[in-house]
């Protein structure tokens, strides 16, 4: 276990971003936080979370894939691929960390995704514990514990110090570029804040949340409940949710006209739009109730039938606070999640 | 002025429910918290006891879902609508987007609506519950224990602007209706207006720059009631689910502006859903006030069948060049 006191944390971003690229989560004017590159002057967010998870970072909203270049009858195909740089994301949730790992059984199975990939390959994830997670928390109910974040350095921050410890190769690499910065520290403050956040977490409106009546195998059960018809009849079907998802996936390809060629690109889908998957025979889902099913179903009972019973919700709350009619996954799982959530 | 109560509405509807007038209820469900208070419908007089609640973060507009739930319903449908809602209620029946007769409009009265995001920059994250039932707000919290905060600190920004309180459409009012007010909502507009356009354009740029192409904007706006939106047609040529690039992402929320010009009531549910908080809303308000100096007041939905100045001919309109010339070359 390593420290550094708070007010050398400029002095670390410093540090790190003469090596490589530094993003963390910085205040904006509308009192939102985001991830953004640091640079001189730039602060570290007090919030809790950002309106969007580091997913962007990895797999950001819009990428290019390919390019044709056309010039007569003639047409190149060039591979705008680029291997990433090595670059750090500072202050993820453990919440968000969960994330990052789900969206690795997405895209790093086959059909392995290398735009994915190598930005994964290269970013090393800095967390930190959540001293004040806030009441649209609701991660325990998928095993996650805030007060122990994975990712490849873990951070606690007291009153005065940020404590870090490595917890694979490159995280250790990272920490060796902050040998100057940091003192060897023992575990005895961080031990007292796991217990605190603990202690919070007990009385977090959401800490009971059962989801034990999902997961693999339920599709019969789920699929046909009558209750969809009332949970999804005044969703408005934009993509809030979707996007400020850090697990959500689906992505659209297109194609951009750029006059001498063609860009091909990838960008965030979701799943609410009534454009979603149209196939050639149309679209396979009319109605928003069943664009809302999709939503829910594919977090709590297909995704976990697909990949060893791990769900792809994190209860990061972020579907909580922002959406524009405040439907979201908690109040799915409470009615339709049985006895354990009366 | 008396306080309106969940109560009140609730012994209200279950009447018009129980007398046969109409066959549902559309309002507001409580939700998990004091504030994500969801839009729903209601059927009887169990469901209404059990979930209605109408206060200070009853904010949705619900006239935009007459579209489809007078389709989906049969009988009619008891709304309630505050007074800025009922100037959407009249410019949808002004488009001839649902029919009046499948509707009973229960005007209620409105002492603004709350913004929680304002309200956890004072109390802390971590708000447990909110009681409004004074206007000195006891918000409890998780960190900082109860906080009492006036709510007019804490007012969602179209209160604080409200345009007006007077309700412009219903079959029964519930509490008082008030009047016109002449609030400071160009105020804003005016601000950027006196910029440089370089000024301007940085002040957008960097608003703008935060869209997430969610779509929740329009998809809110009781303006916005295309079958399809050109921005969902991929045969449209200019459908596109996300920014490709800054101009693309600039666009969308301009031609919004424009295709809602004149049929915009400046209700704020673009502004009030944006997860991003850009305040989408100074560009229907700049539209609104360069409507009223060119043409004259106008205030979309403050009566049935109005004709919009963009769609109303005169020979007195204004000419193209005086547009274009009114403030000089910075214009």
């Amino acid at each position: 276990m390593l420290k550094i006191s708070l007010d050398k944390l400029g002095n670390m971003f410093a540090e790190i971003s003469k090596n490589m690229s530094l993003y963390l989560p910085v205040d904006r004017a509308d009192g939102k936080s985001e991830y953004t590159k640091w640079e001189e002057g730039k602060e570290w967010s007090n919030s809790l979370n950002t309106v969007k998870g580091p997913k962007d970072i990895f797999f950001p909203q819009t990428e290019d894939m390919m390019e044709f270049k056309v010039e007569g009858k003639n047409i190149e195909v060039v591979d705008t691929r680029k291997a990433s740089e090595d670059f750090v994301v500072f202050g993820v949730r453990a919440c968000d960390v969960q994330a990052l790992e789900i969206l690795d059984r997405v895209f790093l199975t086959q059909p392995y995704d290398s735009y994915y990939a190598t930005k994964r390959e290269h970013g090393i994830v800095v967390s930190v514990a959540c001293n004040r997670p806030n009441e649209a928390c609701f991660c325990t109910a998928f095993g996650i514990d805030p007060a122990s974040p994975k990712g490849d350095v873990s951070c606690w921050k007291t009153q005065a110090d940020l404590y870090m410890q490595a917890n694979t190769q490159k995280g250790e690499k990272l920490m060796s570029l902050l040998a100057d910065l940091t003192q060897e520290a023992c575990d005895e403050e961080v031990c007292k804040e796991k217990n605190a956040i603990a202690e919070i977490m007990k009385k977090l409106p959401l800490a009971k949340l059962d989801v034990s009546m999902f997961g693999g195998g339920k599709t019969q059960e789920f699929f046909d409940d009558p209750r969809w018809a009332e949970l999804s009849e005044s969703c408005i079907g934009c993509g809030t949710c979707t996007f400020v998802c850090p697990t959500c996936q689906c992505y659209d390809i297109k194609d951009f006209n750029t006059g001498k060629g063609v860009i091909r690109y990838r960008c965030w889908d979701s799943c609410m739009y009534s454009e979603f998957t149209k196939m050639a025979h149309g679209n396979n889902r009319n109605t928003q109730k069943e664009r809302f099913r999709q939503r829910f179903m594919h977090k709590l009972v297909y995704f976990p039938e697909n990949n060893d019973g791990v769900f792809s919700c994190v209860g990061c709350g972020r579907c909580v606070s922002r959406c524009p009619i405040s439907m979201n996954i908690v109040k799915v799982i409470k009615k339709l999640g049985g006895k354990g959530n009366e | 002025m008396q306080k309106i109560t969940t109560q009140m509405l609730v012994e209200r509807a279950t009447a018009l429910l129980n007398n046969g007038t109409v066959s549902a209820v559309l309002g507001w469900k409580k939700g998990e918290y004091d504030y994500d208070v969801t839009p729903g419908v209601f059927k009887s007089a169990e469901e209404l006891s059990e979930a209605f609640v109408y206060g200070d973060f009853s904010a949705a507009n619900l006239s935009k879902y007459l579209i489809k739930k007078t389709d989906s319903i049969t009988g009619k449908i008891l709304v309630f609508l505050k007074p800025c809602d009922t100037y959407s209620f009249n410019q949808l029946l002004t488009e001839h987007r649902f029919n009046r007769e499948s509707v009973y409009a229960v005007g209620v009265q409105c002492g603004g609506m709350v913004d929680i995001d304002k309200i956890k920059s004072i109390a802390g994250d971590g708000v447990l519950s909110v009681d409004y039932s004074s206007d000195e707000l006891v918000v409890s919290t998780l960190y900082n224990g109860d906080v009492k905060i006036e709510k007019s600190r804490v007012l969602a920004e179209r209160c604080v602007n409200c345009k007006s309180k007077k309700h412009v459409a219903y079959d029964e009012l519930l509490g008082e209706s008030g009047e016109e007010i002449s609030s400071g909502r160009f105020d804003e507009v005016e601000r950027l207006e006196s910029m440089t356009p370089d000024e301007r354009f940085a002040f957008w740029q960097n608003e703008l720059s935060r869209c997430i192409r969610c779509n929740a904007c329009r998809d809110a706006c009781p303006a916005c009631t295309c079958e399809k939106c050109v921005f969902d047609n991929p045969n449209s040529g200019v459908e596109n689910k996300s920014p490709a690039n800054s101009f693309e992402e600039q666009m969308f929320h301009i031609i919004r502006a424009f295709h809602v010009a004149g049929r915009c009531t400046d209700c704020g549910e673009c502004s009030r859903v944006c997860p991003q908080n850009i305040p989408l809303h100074l560009l229907n308000r700049k539209f609104i006030k360069d409507m009223n100096d060119f043409y004259g007041e106008y205030q979309a939905g403050a009566e049935v069948g109005s004709r919009a100045p963009l769609v109303n001919y005169t020979a007195e309109d204004i000419e193209p060049s005086d547009v274009f010339n009114r403030r000089g070359e910075d214009a």
